[in-house]
């Protein structure tokens, strides 16, 4: 696992920020590691636990618990959308139906809180996610960290056209 | 964020949403600065920490993440001169479904936030506070982060803010997607780094022992930006806007069946639920009824369109009179909610036409609070699990003939019987739905029942010695 020097000077400077606890800065060094390298791997784990003086243990149980964790590469591109009540009331379940077709995913049928899921090419992967915060434009999304909000089904191509 | 721009209704007053989608109005501090920005703040720097306290508690303010403790007792809690360090964090989370108005402030309006932040470390002390944001707000954090990297070379953060030998640090720490981490116990938790798991109160209250085992307040982003106004206007100006107890204004998210769903700014208990749904957010659809509200997030009791209500209202001669209302009638403030047996919560409030599956709509709260109970409680790791099997059951055609008792008798044995709220949140819904439209459950029951014919003989639910039903015997 290389870190390169730019990461390495971030992930110091963000210890600092807890300056009672080095633990505190766990949740903060795996969104780090999991944006540059994908997701958070077993190596990336012992890497912080050696960083912060913790076992890996302790690291490990954060991952599992945390949902936006992950421990397998998603797609180049991820998308997120919401699940929970005002979104679902506006379409969210037929949405994310959409954007598996035209992003050639497979869902399987009958699963609402399927884990992530990611096309055959590796090139989108989506998953339900709940309340994102912005119920009164729903159905909500986001692709990567961009957020889009009243995402109708015919705007699906060409948001995904956006992210090649 | 490329926010739906809209002007605010003529009914709304707006002061904590001043800025939202104000014409030329940017996240910088310069725009900030010439708006009058950080004035309060330098009037909180002449003040002594324990004035600022006690106009908050004279303004009445009640906390708006959702449970509604009064701000100025939640700050009085800190012992005078403490000894421990004494931290302050911003509960940012926001993550109760149908809640949506912290993010426009974080996303527009950050000085704001750091203002009324920054305020109210130097009133209770606190040298390093932290903004704890959910991690779906990733562009928030940033704006935020920018925000307080402005506040620190204006000097209005960092070392001697103002002159004042007070030193103060902010950091903002981002969460990680689980609902848990609004709950203020859990919160800390998890910014200690561990597994988001509630603190049980007595005796870990975080004003006692709180992050690191010291001192805390966690408040809300709108609470913390409602501190400057009341050092703007003072406590007992602040205290005439609203009603008594219920002081101040409150932003409200409608969501759901209405032709206008938004956020809105009203003083507390301004309008009724008719005035909000109809006047305000244009009513139903065409050809729709109103069937049922939540009026307070997710997690609070669901009203019915057709409910009457008796409550009780204090007269100005000190006499109480009785007097039978709808829903329409309502109205919005902690008081009135908590007197139809709802809640206020966190001013999320869901609307739901006649064209709803009310199975349906609970079945999705279900997931939701099964996806997110932290597993700590076994009532409330296995109970909010059920739930959502016998709603998603009923829903699949495969239910049983008494789950609507059952799913009943699964609310009831959580609720209170765990360590923090989240139990209570996951079976007031549950609780409440079928309370209010036992009907549309008993029906998928019986319809289910049909389908399964023969097979379904030996999985009715059989009855404990403790009248409790058997989860094994109903197939769970």
């Amino acid at each position: 696992m290389e870190i390169p020097q730019e990461l390495a000077d971030r992930i110091d400077e963000v210890i600092t920020h807890y300056p009672v606890s080095k633990r505190s800065a766990t949740l903060p060094l795996l969104h780090l590691l999991q944006e540059h390298f994908g997701y958070v791997s077993d190596e990336a784990i012992t890497w912080v636990a050696a960083k912060l003086e913790l076992e890996p243990i302790n690291i490990l149980e954060l991952v599992t618990f945390y949902p936006m964790f992950r421990q397998s590469p998603p797609g180049k591109h991820h998308i997120r959308v919401c699940r929970t009540l005002s979104c679902a009331m506006a379409g969210s379940y037929s949405l994310l139906d959409t954007f598996c077709k035209q992003a050639n995913i497979e869902k399987p049928a009958g699963k609402h809180h399927a884990h992530l899921l990611k096309g055959a090419d590796g090139k989108y992967s989506i998953e339900f996610v709940e309340c994102l915060a912005s119920c009164g434009t729903g159905p909500v999304c986001m692709i990567n960290d961009d957020f889009y909000e009243a995402v109708s089904e015919d705007s699906v191509p060409e948001l995904l056209k956006k992210y090649q | 964020m490329p926010a739906i721009v809209r002007t605010p209704h003529p009914r709304e007053r707006r002061i904590v949403f001043k800025n939202i989608d104000r014409e030329g109005w940017t996240t910088d501090i310069d725009c900030y600065l010439k708006d009058g920005g950080y004035e309060e703040l330098k009037k909180a720097l002449t003040m002594q920490p324990q004035e600022i306290v006690s106009e908050v508690k004279a303004s009445g303010v009640r906390g708006r993440g959702g449970a509604g403790f009064p701000c100025g007792a939640k700050w009085g809690f800190i012992r005078p001169g403490e000894t421990k360090p004494i931290y302050l964090i911003c509960n940012a989370d926001e993550s109760e479904p149908g809640t949506f108005k912290d993010r426009y402030i974080i996303h527009q309006d950050p000085h704001q936030l750091l203002e009324g932040m920054i305020i109210s470390c130097y009133a209770v002390n606190a040298r390093l506070a932290y903004i704890y944001i959910r991690g779906e707000f990733p562009l928030g954090a940033k704006i935020l982060e920018r925000a307080i990297q402005e506040a620190k070379e204006h000097g209005f953060i960092g070392k001697n803010v103002g002159g004042t030998g007070f030193d103060l640090e902010i950091y903002v720490h981002r969460g990680a997607g689980a609902y848990i981490c609004g709950e203020e116990t859990g919160l800390i938790e998890s910014l200690e780094g561990k597994r988001p798991y509630p603190r049980i109160k007595p005796p870990y209250f975080p004003a006692a022992l709180g992050l690191y085992m010291s001192p805390t307040i966690v408040n809300n982003v709108e609470t913390l930006c409602d501190v400057k106004h009341i050092v703007k206007m003072g406590g007992a100006e602040y205290a005439k806007i609203g009603r008594p107890n219920n002081t101040g204004t409150r932003l409200l998210c409608v969501s759901g069946d209405v032709q206008k769903p938004g956020y809105y700014e009203f003083e507390t208990g301004g309008l009724t639920m008719g005035e909000l749904i109809y006047d305000i957010c244009g009513g139903l659809r065409p050809g729709r009824k109103l069937k049922a509200i939540i009026p307070g997030g997710s997690s609070a009791k669901v009203l019915r369109a057709d409910d009457r209500y008796k409550i009780k209202t204090k007269q100005p001669d000190g006499t109480t009179v009785e007097e039978e209302i709808g829903v329409d009638d309502i109205r919005i403030d902690f008081d009135s909610l908590a007197a139809v047996g709802s809640m206020a919560g966190s001013g999320g409030v869901i609307v739901m036409d006649d064209s709803r599956d009310m199975v349906w709509a609970l079945n999705n709260i279900n997931e939701f609070y099964a996806h997110e109970s932290c597993g700590q409680c076994t009532p409330c790791r296995e109970g909010s699990l059920w739930m959502q099997k016998i709603t998603s059951r009923l829903l699949d055609g495969a239910g049983a003939e008494g789950d609507t008792d059952t799913l009943k008798s699964v609310a009831d044995n959580i609720a209170g019987r765990t360590i923090c709220a989240f139990g209570e949140a996951c079976a007031w819904p549950t609780q409440s739905f079928i309370a209010k439209f036992r009907d549309d459950f008993v029906a998928y029951a019986s319809k289910n029942g049909e389908k399964r014919s023969d097979s379904s003989k030996d999985s009715a639910p059989t009855e404990h010695k403790d009248g409790l039903p058997s989860m094994h015997s109903t197939g769970l």
